[in-house]
């Protein structure tokens, strides 16, 4: 644990994937729960939005002894509001989610905190390792369950991804009794959005596959024809030396073996 | 203007039917039939007693999966045709998409995984030239970082190539890719940014390009014309329609490929100094870190080595696994004998994998299996049966014994690893 850096998770409200009722965010949970290993209960937790949620008892019952909420509406832009918070508070590390679960889910906000504070921003954290001297390694998570190692210095913003260690179980009583510090801000209406049209989602239409065969035989053939490819190379006479230098130059070459 | 050029002999390899012969052939009621067909056979063959000789070998003709057909209507098209249509090299190549001079471009930065484009890249393209066709001289860019090993460039539909290689961009290195990014914006200013929305950086990229150049881009995006965008929101709950921004990450099988054309894929120049590209120094990258490899779930695993009923020593197996850093899969045969766990199991009724490579020591390909690797990339085949179905599937198939091989690779990828070590000590 290291009490010294000053460390803040942003959460949002979440959306039940299959229920559709507002829960605690998968990403942002996993934020907490990173921030709370990092620093206990020194993380300031921040929500921009209605301060009513109900949600939000639900983060603090984490063991949270208190969250920052800057109250606005819906409709309002979080970005603005959360900027000069960050500029007040000037925290080290910023922990946030991919990928919000309501509104639009695009995934900018980390990035443009970051554009707009100046700050380095490291994508899909699974893991920070250690904040030493300025400096925190952290480990990305890549596709394929593969792991990257970063050195990043403070103060930087980190998006935590879903390989990240699993949000502990929320406490109903202590998220109750937990402060909440409410803030009015001077909040900006999202225009733009406002201007968009927004639908339940229709589900897309599955590609079908087309076989594109002049003749009968040969839809034939593409209706039968086992997996095949492409005529490759076949060792056969060379010595078990060379056959296996072969597939390791191979392996080399794909980068599956470094 | 973009136009397809139009092969010129297409007009001599038309197939043209005589359709008066062909009807005088068919109706030996004809006076001029008698003529017809035997010119058609080549004319009246006499024997040495002045007999009429029939040679059988002219009758009927060769069909198309080459058996002898014998046409009883006596009309046989492809005969009197005289020559049947050969398909030349020129008829199975597609028309090219030609832009000269463009005056607009459409950006598209691909993940390019292993350095070649991935099917969602493809589709991507697909739509770059659906927006593309909107309007005229309207060339779709591909930018591609380190390494390029896609040979079907053309045929995916890339007019113009930026390829920037370099030690800068290898790796994770978001800033020196932002700061070419950038530059292509000054340089060109596209009339569209397009990404791939995907974890292999594509969506990373095009959010650092968004925040960068203070756009909103649609993300998500699934369904795109030139005016409307229709894309994801609310985790995949909603759709949101708007109109569509010059910045779009686009999600998979967001348009279909092209399949129809050919394209330039010329290289396109941009002034850029790759020293520029030295990015931030509050990023340092250190590498790809060991993982278990038996860890990461076997329908993810990038490289996995499959075991069949061709493994005799499996503690020779299980230890080539863990010297190459493979996950280990294995046939079902492996399985039933019980000398791998279910769960490794690959195919029909165990897991369908997406391997990068796939590497099958002692594995027949039976179809049950192969439907399981569908989706690799890269199959290599240890087999001692050249004639077996896994090698003819396979990219590089070796014929020898698997013990051999395995002890060989082994030895090559412990030797790698020594030779690693000694390099980092050398550095420290
Ligand atoms: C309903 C059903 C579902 C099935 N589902 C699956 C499935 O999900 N996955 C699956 O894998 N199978 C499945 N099968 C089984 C499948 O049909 C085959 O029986 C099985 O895949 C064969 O496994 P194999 O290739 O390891 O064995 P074999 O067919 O016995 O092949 C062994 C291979 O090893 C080679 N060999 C032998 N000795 C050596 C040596 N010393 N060095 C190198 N090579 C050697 C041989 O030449 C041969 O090619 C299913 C079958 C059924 C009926």
């Amino acid at each position: 644990m290291q009490p010294n850096v000053n460390v803040v998770s942003l959460v949002s409200i979440g959306r039940h994937p299959q229920s559709g009722r507002s829960r605690r965010a998968e990403q942002d949970g996993r934020a907490v729960e990173l921030g709370l290993s990092l620093v206990g209960e020194a993380l300031t937790v921040v929500h921009v939005g209605e301060d009513q949620d109900p949600v939000l008892r639900q983060y603090a019952g984490m063991g949270l002894p208190s969250m920052t909420v800057l109250s606005q509406g819906k409709e309002c832009d979080a970005l603005p509001v959360l900027t000069s918070f960050l500029k007040a508070q000037l925290p080290s590390v910023v922990l946030t989610g991919v990928r919000s679960e309501s509104g639009e889910s695009s995934g900018m906000l980390p990035y443009l905190l970051a554009e707009a504070l100046g700050w380095p921003l490291v994508p899909r954290v699974a893991e920070i390792l250690h904040i030493k001297d300025g400096q925190a390694e952290v480990l990305l998570a890549l596709p394929r369950g593969q792991r990257r190692s970063v050195q990043v210095t403070l103060p930087f913003i980190a998006s935590v991804d879903n390989a990240a260690q699993e949000a502990r179980q929320t406490a109903f009583g202590p998220g109750l009794r937990a402060t909440l510090h409410v803030e009015t801000v001077d909040s900006v209406v999202d225009d733009a959005a406002i201007q968009w049209e927004m639908s339940a989602a229709k589900p897309r239409p599955k590609r079908l596959k087309v076989v594109k065969a002049k003749t009968a035989a040969d839809r034939m053939k593409a209706a039968t024809a086992k997996p095949v490819g492409g005529g490759g190379k076949i060792m056969k006479n060379e010595t078990p030396a060379e056959k296996a230098q072969a597939i390791f130059d191979l392996l080399l070459e794909e980068k599956v073996v470094r | 203007m973009s136009n397809f050029s139009s092969n010129d002999d297409a007009l001599h390899s038309v197939f043209r039917r005589d359709l008066r012969t062909e009807w005088i052939a068919r109706n030996r009621l004809h006076p001029l039939h008698d003529s017809v067909v035997s010119a058609q056979q080549g004319g009246e063959v006499r024997g040495p007693t002045g007999l009429l000789r029939k040679n059988p070998h002219v009758i009927g003709f060769i069909g198309p999966n080459g058996l002898k057909r014998i046409d009883r209507a006596n009309g046989s098209f492809v005969a009197i045709g005289g020559k049947k249509r050969v398909p030349s090299a020129k008829d199975s190549q597609r028309p090219l998409h030609l832009v000269e001079n463009p005056e607009g471009y459409i950006m598209v930065v691909g993940d390019m995984i292993g350095g070649r484009l991935t099917s969602h890249d493809k589709d991507i393209l697909g739509l770059a030239h659906q927006l593309a066709a909107e309007k005229s001289k309207v060339a779709v860019v591909l930018v591609c970082f380190g390494e390029n090993k896609e040979t079907q460039c053309d045929l995916a539909g890339v007019d113009r190539v930026i390829h920037l290689e370099g030690n800068v961009f290898e790796g994770f290195a978001p800033e020196a890719g932002l700061s070419v990014l950038q530059q292509i914006e000054t340089s060109y200013q596209p009339m569209h940014w397009l990404f791939p929305d995907s974890v292999h950086g594509g969506s990373d990229l095009g959010s650092r390009l968004a925040a960068r150049l203070g756009e909103r881009p649609a993300t998500q995006a699934w369904q795109v014309t030139s005016e409307k965008t229709i894309s994801r929101g609310a985790s995949g709950s909603q759709d949101i329609s708007r109109t569509t921004p010059r910045i779009l990450m686009l999600m998979e099988e967001c348009a279909n490929a092209v399949e129809d054309t050919r394209h330039e894929a010329l290289p396109l120049a941009l002034e850029f100094d790759v020293s520029m590209a030295e990015g931030d120094h509050r990023l340092i990258d250190q590498g790809q870190i060991d993982v278990d490899s038996n860890a990461v779930p076997l329908a993810e695993a990038e490289f996995i080595l499959s075991a069949g009923n061709g493994i005799h020593n499996w503690d020779q197996f299980h230890s080539a696994a863990a010297a190459l850093r493979a996950t280990e899969g294995a046939s079902r045969v492996a399985v039933d004998d019980g000398f791998m766990p279910r769960s490794r199991q690959v195919g029909a009724s165990g897991t369908w994998v997406t391997a990068r490579v796939y590497l099958a020591v002692g594995i027949s390909g039976a179809i049950q299996h192969m439907q399981g690797i569908g989706q690799c990339d890269k199959v290599v085949a240890i087999n001692t049966d050249a004639g077996c179905d896994m090698v003819k599937r396979a990219d590089l198939a070796v014929i020898a014994d698997s013990e051999a091989i395995l002890a060989e690779l082994t030895r090559l990828a412990q030797q790698r690893e020594l030779s690693k070590e000694e390099e980092e000590s050398d550095a420290a």
